[in-house]
């Protein structure tokens, strides 16, 4: 990292030179993704003659007909959709009180000083550690996975909503003191507009966090979804199936987080002003991720 | 350059879900926990260390250039003092995540420490030894995120 660190300085960017190195980097890549499903065979390979790790890792080909079978059951569908209406349902009311509560942290000072200490240490404790209270309160039943989502979804939003919120333009704000704005109208004519890239960053942490949340919940008590699909698979030792659950649920994360991604770039393109500060907001925001999980 | 998409990706995926992977692998005993940790743990000090070293100022790269400084007095003089503070921050976060995925996973497999005590009295229905735990956890994190930012601020030059 270090090397390439001193090339990207040294070398100024001549085309010829771009190309090539772009050619190496997907050759790097390439050979990264061969030499890893290599090495998965051989391992598989040895497992099937009991040499190492038995049965543990299947073939590539049985998780590609194992995914196939799961996406052709019935019961994979109910899975996913109890799954997803868990998590809609505790983003949605997790991210809009965290909203709530960013602007109120964010406006004044002495409500955040105070809340502030019990807000990180909450923050920077692992949610799962709640499931005892959530499943006492909400039964094991779906509810309990909203209640989970919800609560993952709020940490991370907000603590980006209150630090976009600290960190707009000062400018902006003055400027809506000279045109003598009421409270309400701060909101929404300079807040809300400066606010929207750090809350969608806010959203996009939380889409992901909200999702091990919801997971995690399901495989310790749950009645379907996803991650008592794979729970039940590794009780049963069925090792295909399980991975193909794996891949399958990465496979929707990544899509849920590349589809943040995208929105929060066309957000930054329409709000391309704001966005000095954004960037500021984002970093810090992923500077704090640690502590919102 | 190469591998930065992925260790975004790899960032933002559940791993805690790969226990039942390393449950085989490993078993049921501490290794499971110690690898679990440590792969969250490593990836945002990667990714940190990355954004460290490539944010080196320029100045003091052409300061160093200008002295004629060898590549490797460069990198230990110049860009590894200038990435620490970054570099920290990968560290707090990394420390913050394995101590969540343990907790979680010891919380899912009800083997090793508070996590299982947690889980345990869960199962027992002894609800305010369940509370109890839980504020232990919640104690342990906070010191947790306390102390290494105590340390950041030490170690931090300015």
């Amino acid at each position: 990292m270090a090397q390439a660190g001193v090339i990207k300085g040294t070398v100024p960017a001549v085309s010829s030179a771009e190309r090539s190195f772009d050619g190496r980097v997907s050759r790097i890549r390439l050979l990264t993704c061969v030499g890893l499903i290599a090495l998965w065979e051989v391992v598989a390979t040895l497992g099937s003659y009991g040499i190492l790790y038995n049965d543990v890792v299947p073939h590539i080909w049985h998780i590609v007909i194992a995914v196939f079978y799961e996406l052709i059951s019935a019961s994979f569908y109910r899975d996913f959709g109890m799954t997803f209406a868990a998590h809609s349902v505790g983003f949605i009311s997790g991210a809009s009180i965290a909203v709530l509560v960013g602007i109120w942290l964010g406006t004044s000072k002495l409500i955040r000083e105070a809340m502030l200490p019990y807000l990180n240490a909450i923050g920077s404790t692992p949610k799962i550690i709640f499931l005892p209270i959530i499943f006492l309160m909400f039964g094991v039943g779906i509810e309990s996975k909203m209640a989970k989502g919800a609560m993952s979804a709020f940490f991370p939003v907000v603590f980006t909503t209150t630090l976009g919120m600290m960190l707009i333009n000062p400018v902006l704000i003055r400027v809506g003191r000279t045109f003598n704005l009421n409270k309400w109208q701060m909101i929404t004519k300079i807040y809300m507009p400066a606010m929207v890239n750090p809350v969608i960053t806010g959203f996009r942490l939380g889409v992901a966090i909200t999702v091990i949340g919801v997971l995690v919940a399901e495989l310790k008590f749950a009645d379907g979804g996803l991650g008592y699909r794979l729970g039940i698979y590794y009780e049963q030792f069925q090792i295909a199936p399980m991975y193909a659950v794996i891949v399958l649920i990465f496979a929707l994360a990544a899509a849920a987080n590349s589809g943040m991604t995208k929105l929060q770039d066309r957000v930054n393109r329409h709000m391309a002003p704001t966005t000095s500060k954004g960037k500021k907001a984002r970093a810090s925001a992923s500077g704090g991720l640690g502590v919102v999980n | 350059m190469a591998y930065e998409g992925w260790l975004a990706a790899a960032f933002s995926t559940p791993i805690v879900l790969l226990y039942p992977l390393f449950l085989v692998i490993f078993g049921r005993n501490h290794m499971t926990l110690i690898v679990m940790g440590c792969i969250p743990g490593a990836i945002p000090i990667a990714i940190q260390t990355r954004q460290g070293l490539l944010g080196v100022s320029k100045t003091l790269l052409n300061v160093g250039r200008s002295f004629n400084v060898s590549e490797r007095d460069m990198f230990r003089k110049i860009m590894l003092p200038s990435a620490v503070p970054t570099i920290f921050t990968g560290i707090r976060i990394g420390v913050m995540y394995t101590l969540v995925n343990i907790v979680a996973i010891e919380y899912l497999i009800d083997f090793g420490g508070l996590g299982r005590i947690v889980s345990q009295m869960y199962d027992n229905f002894s609800i305010p030894e369940t509370y109890a735990a839980i504020v232990a956890v919640i104690l342990v994190s906070t010191f947790f995120y306390w102390g290494f930012g105590r340390v950041e601020k030490w170690l931090r030059p300015v």
